[in-house]
């Protein structure tokens, strides 16, 4: 076991693909001789070699594509592009034909591609820095969206990312790269040094795709969450103190239904958090699964508490964060109504 | 006062009710262009994106620098592709009509820019293809049939039934599979052809799109990328003149060959007379010879004429003239290469309506044979429940649950 961050459990997970599986191969601005800007590929050129760990032209659009063609051509590219933001130029490739090359070509071909990204706010990024838009690629059939809230989770996702021979968006959310961030920006920074979820095994091991992780058991109210907003959900529920029982989603898409309708059967009430807008946001898939699978379980209505439905603006990042306060006043609301 | 509008707005020589005019196209001689060596710099040869490598002259003589030689063999072999083209797409146009299936592409006097690379490449070579070059499929020896059953979405379709008719792919011919978004496959070959460099293998990627689609962005990641990492990939634009009802000149063509793109990035474009068989031949053998020696990429313009509609869905006579293919100053590939051949010597008009005739029989055996597999409507039917399968390696707990659905209806 060692101490990782979330950048050196991700480089760690890089790392061992490469070693393990020579089909494996980095693509993106800036991984190769400087090792990224968020330094998640660093020293990996220099271990497997610039054909291994290429650096890209800035071309979203062309990174994806290379990296379809590349997986077609037997390798397992894992392409990153440097910020969430800017993932959009890729668009086509990854909706129109990364998502749908098994489906259009009945299995005949595919492309085994991972695509990292790091994603929301917190770090004074502004409008282009700090989207959250892992819900514009749940609504894409083809696709397994993922984000990992902690270390121990990013390292074994992104290993079984790599393995798995659909195309795999693995949202990094940023502001916990260093350590986990309550939502209260006024605190010191914590480092992952004494989370557990800090320890980290340095071999190979894997965590599955579609499967949640209940973080904390309760009994009164169910937060559906994932990325940062887990650990503002947990300050959320300690503040208040709320027995709530605290889910990790960690896969988006495919959606493990059965953990979520468990708890919700359980504690008859639901707070859904994330950092992306809300309209048509993915809370709100959550919510309707619930009321379709769970509606008479439910004590009180289904709350949202997620970032407001405007740019995510500079100089007010944190009126826009769906920080402590406002989830801790959606977990009274709810446990008022009995 | 008002202001008089000074944007400039592309208009094509000739309307409908015009004279077709193509003065505009710039022609070279049969055998005119210099041929370099694979090796050379591509800033040593930029003449060949202006000029029009043509080996054909019209007395039908092949002549100059780029005459491919092939043997009487080869070229019989390319004609028979290119009528074997030619006689499937009639079948499908009038299949389409008769509401038998439900779209098609024709590529009417575009046979010779997907028949002679496929001819010029190697097998172990992949081809992205665009929905025009279904050429491609038959040079490479696909059954008939199984393009048919494409078509049909029936019980034997490739597909399942998943795609609109000409999406075909063959994983095992090495042709990938035809997307409805355009240029998606540039880039995409590029890709494959970095995979195979850094696999350091000798195969090499090709691909195809139209003059129309050179607008999307993918063509300049595709050349980007190609540049930056010297794929070794053979890039295809067939300038048919038209992308739908829009002339060249609005994807960019009116002052400058497509061809001349590759210049800006350091690859050497090639423009070439894409209804000469042995043009498009030798030019696709000399940018193959380069890629596979390491020497990068090369983008070709196949210089033709859509003589067909764009589509089933398509009525080109709203919007150019009626006989403008009459006009087209490059003629017919095939007729072209029948020419040369007669005055070769190595055929003769009799051999060559025989050979009409027993396409057109293997082509309706091959209707047969696809109908025996069913229709959208008729015979065999696909499984309707096989639509949840592929979306994911594994059908995911969501999509059973839909699929047992879609069962319960028809319980």
């Amino acid at each position: 076991m060692a101490r990782m961050n979330m950048i050196q459990a991700i480089n760690s997970a890089m790392d061992i693909m490469l070693e393990r599986d020579t089909s494996v191969i980095i693509i993106g601005q800036d991984v190769g001789y400087f090792g990224g800007v968020f330094r998640c590929t660093e020293g990996l050129q220099r271990k497997y070699g610039e054909h291994r760990v290429l650096d890209a032209p800035i071309a979203e659009g062309g990174i994806i594509a290379s990296a379809i063609g590349m997986g077609v051509n037997g390798l397992r590219p894992v392409a990153e592009i440097q910020f969430a933001d800017y993932i959009y130029p890729g668009c086509d490739q990854i909706i129109s034909e990364l998502a749908r090359l098994r489906y259009r070509t009945a299995g005949d071909f595919f492309a085994p591609v991972t695509i990292r990204t790091p994603c929301g706010g917190g770090i004074r990024g502004g409008q282009t820095h700090s989207q959250s838009p892992e819900g514009i690629f749940t609504h894409v059939c083809g696709l397994k969206i993922l984000m990992p809230s902690n270390p121990f989770d990013a390292k074994g996702l992104l290993i079984s990312a790599i393995e798995d021979d659909d195309p795999v968006i693995f949202f990094e959310p940023k502001r916990i790269y260093n350590g986990p961030f309550d939502g209260d920006p006024n605190k010191p920074a914590v480092p992952w040094t004494n989370h557990p979820k800090g320890e980290v095994p340095e071999d190979y091991y894997t965590v599955p795709i579609g499967r949640a992780e209940i973080v904390q058991p309760g009994e009164d109210v169910t937060i559906l969450c994932y990325g940062t907003m887990v650990h503002v959900a947990q300050a959320a529920a300690e503040l208040t103190e709320v027995d709530a029982e605290i889910i990790d989603i960690r896969t988006m898409s495919p959606l493990d239904v059965d953990t979520i309708t468990t708890s919700v059967e359980k504690t008859g009430r639901c707070v859904i958090t994330h950092e992306a807008t809300r309209f048509s946001g993915f809370g709100a898939e959550l919510a309707a699964t619930i009321q379709e699978e769970c509606f008479y379980h439910l004590v009180a209505p289904i709350l949202r508490v997620t970032g407001w439905d405007t740019p995510y603006p500079h100089a007010f990042e944190w009126e826009y964060f769906p920080g402590q306060q406002r989830i801790s006043l959606a977990l009274e609301k709810v446990l008022e109504e009995t | 006062m008002a202001r008089t509008p000074r944007l400039h707005i592309p208009q094509p020589p000739a309307r409908p009710g015009d004279e077709p005019d193509f003065s505009y196209v710039e022609l070279s001689d049969a055998g005119a262009v210099s041929r370099p060596e694979v090796t050379s710099r591509a800033r040593h040869m930029e003449n060949l994106a202006l000029e029009l490598v043509r080996v054909i002259d019209d007395q039908h003589k092949a002549l100059g620098p780029w005459h491919p030689q092939l043997d009487t063999h080869d070229l019989q072999v390319g004609l028979r592709h290119m009528l074997l083209t030619r006689v499937f797409d009639d079948r499908m146009m009038a299949m389409q009509r008769q509401g038998k299936i439900s779209f098609y592409i024709k590529s009417t006097g575009e046979e010779a820019v997907s028949i002679a690379p496929a001819m010029a490449l190697q097998p172990g070579d992949m081809l992205f293809p665009s929905y025009r070059t279904q050429g491609l499929q038959i040079a490479r020896g696909r059954n008939l049939a199984d393009l048919m059953c494409q078509c049909l979405s029936n019980t034997n379709d490739m597909c399942k039934g998943r795609q609109m008719p000409v999406m075909y792919h063959w994983a095992r011919g090495n042709i990938f599979s035809v997307s409805g978004n355009l240029t998606t496959q540039f880039p995409q070959a590029v890709g494959w052809a970095m995979a195979a460099a850094i696999k350091g293998e000798d195969d090499i990627a090709a691909a195809w799109i139209g003059e129309g689609s050179s607008a999307e962005a993918d063509f300049h990641h595709a050349l980007t990328f190609a540049a930056v990492y010297q794929a070794p990939v053979v890039l295809n634009v067939v300038n048919n003149q038209w992308a739908i009802s829009t002339f060249q000149g609005f994807a960019g063509g009116e002052r400058r060959p497509f061809a001349v793109r590759g210049l800006g990035h350091g690859i050497p474009g090639i423009r070439v007379d894409g209804n000469d068989f042995l043009a498009v031949y030798a030019v696709t053998q000399w940018a193959a010879e380069r890629a596979r020696q390491g020497g990068g990429p090369t983008l070709i313009e196949h210089v033709t004429y859509r003589a067909a509609a764009h589509s089933t869905s398509d009525d080109p006579s709203r919007y150019r003239p009626r006989d403008e293919a009459k006009a087209w100053p490059l003629g017919d590939p095939i007729e072209r290469l029948k020419e040369h051949m007669i005055v070769e010597g190595s055929w003769s008009e009799k051999q060559h309506e025989k050979l009409v005739v027993e396409l057109e029989e293997y082509c309706a055996e091959a209707w047969q044979e696809a109908l025996s597999y069913g229709t959208m409507t008729t015979g065999p039917q696909l499984d309707q429940h096989e639509l949840f399968d592929d979306v994911l390696k594994d059908i995911p707990a969501h999509l059973l649950a839909q699929r047992d659905e879609l069962r319960s209806l028809s319980d």
